[in-house]
């Protein structure tokens, strides 16, 4: 597996849409290819035939009656919102363009 | 009042209980004694980011009428109706702000509240308050807690471990007699272990998770954290059993678990030590307390037994895969236009990416973005086999390793954590020498098999509170209480009371008081109730 560099955590970063410093960049890349080291022998510890688990209890076919239950109205939803507008959320320009 | 209300904190809440029933104190005058206390030593301690004052007084007063008008009404309280109780500040409530730790949900209130807290609403336990803790739970010393960190109540310069540190000073603190955490890879155990307090992480899918902010979901479980084996059962029995809100939720009736803490017996039980998880590496006097514990439980009957677990030496590894990939998913949900803080950028076009960039690098801490851009990178495409699929396969390996060990052994026993309360500030800046704290907890977590910390003695090199983890297998975790309650008393008849008549009284004028078992000072409690 290949070591993780700063060009890695930039195009992490992006990906997870943190916004990052040099500093900060450098900084991580740093901290990341030591974790990365010391978790390598994970991808070695299981054979070919080894199933993997997702769920510690697997439960299969979860489903509820299908009945309306609580619902919550456009204002309670709306209460944590950093910006709301006529009962809808409020985002800004989805596209970089005037 | 000072005497008779520092009285009152140190009963457990099953002693709390029976007082309330007997009508020897009021709700009121007991929540009123623990909000007295937390304005007394939380400026120390930083265990509560959210005090409820107001609200956790009217429950009470609520309690305390209904009880006096008598009739069916208080027949049917609930046992623990009237014993307060704290809740982490990564599970929502109406009413009070919940932060999970972090500034992006600075100031945020939930529409609704977890299904844990509309049972403790149900059984009429005032909420006192919500509990610090690492930034979403990401942290195993709670100094990732965007509000500070909390201190350690057996020595303000350490650690009270994490992430529910919060949760474990409070009730270690007696600003609280019970407590709600969560365990995602040791953190209601780990803080119980260093605290000299109990902690629970029930069966995963035995507790409902509806309201807890996911960190992982695979591996997240609610539970009670208390001063005793049996206050643990009691709250267990209350936030316990099926809940259809959460899909992950087991549909099995809950076993009597308070039964189990007062009927504990380790008579021909057989208690499995797993080789991989003491010794080298982990401190003297934890061993040492350890191995009192094995003595003692011996005495009593259980028979111990060796079980080898080999492929827990890469339960690490394979949790700091599937946690932060997990985590990188359910923090996606943060971007600046649903709940929370929305930064915008300082330069440049506002667009939706650049308002989301700039509002989760000012609202997340250092841990949390580690977590995030090591999540991502073990799902991004090309490493995700390599990563998240081979820790899938540990955890496979992993389960394999606790059916041989439950094949031979009733429960197993270890030490919770490697050692006791470092001190603030001396692994925050080695991310992966605080994650070390977690090798004893995690496996349970990435089995998905309960587990319970209690405390075992003080460590001969620094005085500090050791843990001792008991492990069930699945859907066993009355086991954890049975054997929890036997070691517990034990070990008290040794140290001649609770481990916590130890720990510093936190506040100047009052010196520590004797332990309210001691029959005298609860009658003293009693005649200085005042009205009733």
């Amino acid at each position: 597996m290949a070591a993780i560099n700063r060009d890695d955590v930039a195009h992490l970063a992006r990906l997870a849409h943190i916004e990052m410093s040099a500093e900060e960049l450098d900084r991580m890349a740093g901290e990341l290819a030591v974790i990365v080291e010391s978790v390598k022998s994970v991808s070695e510890a299981a054979g070919e035939d080894v199933p993997a688990t997702s769920h510690p209890i697997p439960l299969t076919n979860v489903f509820r009656e299908d009945v309306v239950g609580h619902t919550f109205t456009a204002e309670q939803s709306l209460t944590g919102a950093p910006d709301a507008y006529e009962g809808r959320f409020k985002v800004p320009a989805i596209l970089d363009e005037d | 009042m000072t005497e008779n209300n520092s009285e009152l904190i140190r009963f457990t809440a099953a002693q709390l209980a029976d007082k309330l029933a007997a009508g020897e104190v009021t709700a009121v005058e007991v929540t009123q004694a623990y909000l007295d206390r937390i304005a007394a030593v939380d400026g120390k301690v930083n265990a509560f980011l959210h005090v409820n004052t107001e609200e956790a007084l009217a429950v009470a007063a609520e309690v305390d009428a209904i009880r006096a008008a008598g009739g069916a009404a208080a027949e049917e309280l609930h046992v623990l109706a009237g014993v307060p109780i704290a809740v982490k500040d990564l599970i929502v409530t109406i009413g009070q702000p919940t932060t999970a730790g972090s500034k992006i949900l600075e100031g945020w209130h939930s529409p609704y509240d977890a299904t844990v807290v509309e049972r403790l609403r149900a059984a009429k336990m005032p909420i006192l308050g919500k509990t610090n803790l690492d930034e979403f739970a990401m942290g195993s010393s709670t100094e990732h807690s965007a509000y500070g960190p909390t201190h350690n109540p057996w020595d303000l310069e350490r650690i009270p471990g994490g992430s529910g540190g919060g949760s474990a000073a409070a009730v270690a603190a007696f600003e609280a007699p019970l407590a709600l955490g969560t365990d995602t890879g040791g953190s209601i155990r780990q803080p119980g272990a260093v605290t000299g307090t109990v902690g629970v992480k029930p069966t995963y899918g035995g507790v409902s998770r509806y309201g807890a902010i996911a960190m992982a979901s695979s591996l997240d479980q609610i539970g009670p954290v208390s001063r005793t084996v049996l206050d643990s059962a009691l709250l267990h029995q209350v936030i316990g059993g099926h809940d259809p809100r959460d899909s992950t939720s087991l549909q099995d009736p809950l076993e009597d678990l308070v039964a189990a803490a007062r009927t504990g017996n380790v008579d021909g039980m057989k208690i499995g030590i797993i080789k991989a998880l003491h010794g080298e590496g982990y401190q003297a006097g934890v061993e040492n307390r350890f191995n009192e514990s094995l003595e003692l439980l011996k005495g009593a009957g259980a028979e111990i037994v060796e079980v080898s677990c080999p492929n827990f030496k890469y339960a690490l590894g394979a949790y700091y895969l599937i946690m932060p990939s997990e985590a990188s998913s359910n923090l996606a949900k943060f971007d600046g236009v649903r709940y929370g803080l929305r930064v915008l950028p300082e330069e440049g076009p506002l667009t939706i990416e650049r308002v989301m960039g700039a509002t989760r690098a000012a609202g997340f801490g250092d841990e949390v973005k580690r977590r995030i851009i090591l999540g991502t990178y073990a799902l991004s495409a090309g490493y995700y086999d390599a990563y998240y699929g081979s820790a899938q396969k540990v955890r496979t390996l992993i389960q394999r390793d606790f059916d041989a060990a439950f094949a031979k052994a009733d429960v197993l026993i270890s030490p919770t954590a490697p050692t006791t309360a470092f001190k603030l500030g001396e692994k925050l800046n080695d991310p992966l020498a605080m994650y070390l704290n977690d090798v004893a907890t995690i496996p349970a977590n990435m089995a998905g098999v309960p587990g319970l910390s209690l405390p075992g003695g003080l460590a001969d090199e620094d005085g500090l509170p050791v843990g001792i983890q008991l492990l069930a297998p699945a859907r066993q975790d009355a086991r954890l209480y049975r054997v929890g309650a036997v070691l517990e008393s034990l070990l008290e008849a040794q140290w001649g009371g609770p481990l916590l008549d130890k720990a510093p009284a936190l506040t100047d004028t009052a010196p520590a008081v004797p332990s309210p078992t001691d029959s005298s000072s609860a009658d003293a409690v009693a005649s200085h109730g005042g009205s009733h």
